[in-house]
């Protein structure tokens, strides 16, 4: 190979090899570890050990993992029916052009600077039921024991998640609608088209890329809350708001049984792959790669 | 037809859910500064949503006296070192995955896109194990050297495709006055795609400043201690004082709303990178 042919070849993979060694070493290595450590017994301490598929059936048939895996189908469906509907909804209405809807845009952002675990803090703090916000407005139904209750404390950690993430998920609807060309609106009205009208057969199916990345990250972000959930109730009481992160958690470092934290890590990441790519593939083809394809 | 859209009539519904949401947004947040000012003492005799009748800096004081500034180097240092880090490594990633004709590189892109999709949490067994193994266990390499992992594949697309947009006839011009890779890189490429280093600087530096799962597995003293955990600890340190577990949850706030103030548009389009469009 000649000089010349060398440089036209461009840049040495050599160049990439920095990120590809943190990326290989501290994300996909673990990947397969986390497999491997699936089969094996640790406390955490010493050396892992050899246990063949004992950890996969002690798992699978634990009642509180099984209780996990239930959780975390509720804490996705139900966390998908509240946020999808407010961020499209609140989506849409920062998308107006009016100098309020700006004012009210900012501030729907503050919830995004929180860390989670403050978030959890002031919750934590909020819904108290002697100091909180039931005692500060007089109203006996919300000073109920909001995170010491099995039957509300899963309620609560839905409607923090959804405090903390619908702010981000409206952006992304907000850029969506302001991509959408006036000129459909504009023959929507003189067809005498009203603004219900408008929204159901103009505005979400034109949004439907934006309605599939939204989704896709709500619902592959919903086998991740762990910090919120942890801090918020500890997983509690009584399991109530154990969803799979937070058994994972529990059994590793709590339990020092890193053998059945494995086997739920590799359900997560299973489950997490599957539905990326179930729903990439609904969505027609994958945005990112279209992109770069048209450049 | 010159009538606009806006000029139909007022949208009653979406602005009364608009102002409602409001609501629901701002209580928490103004709950969480007039707790902070509120004494100690009164906490327990005054309404909770009422501004303080004695507001004092108490809370904060107390605090800080008890190495909050420690634990915010901590947190810089983690958070700067890990976003230098990535922007350096995803960009010369980048700028091979665009620039180089090599067998090998189209497949490169392809990792790092099967690289977002996994979820970070799965990963923190053999991580521990790993760190462990390196002998970084409460170190603060044991935070950087992850969150610099995970936040490589999302930095590397982002860049990707920004480097993609410059002319290609720019490059060549740099290559017929002799200009190596690393030249060409650093004067062309690095300056060209200045607003995308940005914009991914700010989403890995929030991605990392609130990061919470690695320090609390990989870090165990007070010497190595972050924000976020800190946070926690207090809590459980100052059960009963409710005002200095706020008056941390707001200092640990305030950096980021420094940078929310100077540079709201790089934050916003930092944390739409990538899935907006």
């Amino acid at each position: 190979m000649t000089v010349a042919s060398g440089r036209a070849a461009g840049p040495s993979l050599w160049m990439a090899a920095p990120a590809l060694g943190l990326f290989g070493l501290f994300a996909a290595v673990p990947l397969l570890g986390v497999l491997v450590l699936s089969f094996m017994r640790w406390d955490g301490l010493g050396d892992p050990v050899w246990a063949g598929a004992d950890n996969w059936g002690r798992t699978l048939t634990d009642p509180v993992t099984l209780n996990a895996m239930r959780l975390t189908v509720v804490v996705t469906v139900v966390s998908w029916l509240f946020q999808a509907p407010v961020s499209l909804l609140l989506g849409v209405f920062m998308a107006g052009r009016q100098r309020y809807r700006a004012v009210l845009s900012v501030l729907y952002f503050l919830p995004l600077l929180f860390s989670a675990a403050a978030v959890a803090i002031a919750f934590r703090a909020l819904l108290d039921p002697n100091f909180g916000l039931g005692a500060a407005l007089g109203a006996p139904l919300l000073a109920q024991d909001w995170i010491g209750s099995p039957d509300l404390a899963l309620w609560v950690v839905l409607f923090v998640v959804g405090w903390c993430f619908v702010p981000f998920h409206s952006l992304l609807y907000q850029s969506g609608v302001r991509q959408i060309p006036a000129s459909l609106y504009e023959a929507a009205l003189l067809d005498g088209a009203g603004r219900v009208q408008q929204f159901f057969h103009i505005t979400v199916p034109q949004l439907r890329y934006t309605i599939v990345t939204s989704s896709t990250l709500m619902i592959v972000g919903s086998l991740t809350y762990f910090d919120l959930i942890f801090v918020l109730t500890g997983g509690g009481p009584a399991n109530a708001t154990r969803i799979l992160p937070l058994d994972m958690y529990l059994a590793g470092f709590r339990s020092y049984d890193m053998g059945r934290a494995s086997v739920v890590a590799v359900i997560l990441v299973v489950v997490g792959l599957g539905v990326s790519l179930a729903l990439n593939r609904l969505s027609g083809a994958n945005r990112m790669e279209s992109r770069t394809e048209g450049a | 037809m010159s009538r606009r859209v806006g000029a139909a009539a007022p949208n009653v519904v979406g602005a009364l859910a608009g102002w409602l949401w409001l609501a629901v947004i701002i209580v928490p947040i103004y709950y969480i500064v007039v707790t902070s000012l509120r004494p100690q003492a009164d906490y327990f005799a005054e309404n909770t949503l009422s501004w303080p009748s004695h507001p004092t800096l108490d809370a904060y004081a107390e605090v800080l006296a008890n190495d909050f500034l420690r634990y915010l180097t901590n947190s810089v240092v983690v958070t700067a070192v890990s976003v230098a880090v990535v922007l350096a490594v995803s960009l010369m990633a980048a700028y091979v995955v665009v620039r180089s004709r090599r067998r090998g590189a189209a497949r490169l892109f392809q990792v790092f896109l099967l690289g977002i999709a996994i979820p970070i949490q799965a990963t923190i067994v053999p991580v521990y194990y790993l760190i462990v193994q390196l002998g970084l266990y409460d170190t603060l390499w044991a935070l950087i050297l992850p969150s610099t992992a995970f936040a490589v594949p999302l930095s590397v697309l982002i860049l990707t495709t920004f480097l993609r947009d410059v002319p290609r006839e720019l490059f060549e011009s740099m290559r017929v006055d002799g200009a190596g890779e690393w030249r060409t890189l650093w004067s062309l490429a690095l300056p060209l795609t200045r607003p995308a280093v940005v914009t991914v600087g700010v989403y890995d530096a929030l991605q990392v400043w609130n990061g919470f799962l690695f320090p609390l597995v990989l870090t165990q003293s007070a010497d190595t201690r972050v924000l976020p955990l800190s946070l926690w600890e207090f809590q459980g340190e100052f059960s009963l004082n409710v005002p200095a577990v706020l008056a941390a949850v707001v200092l640990s706030v305030l950096p980021v709303l420094a940078a929310y103030v100077v540079g709201r548009r790089q934050l916003v389009s930092g944390l739409t990178a990538g899935f907006g469009r």
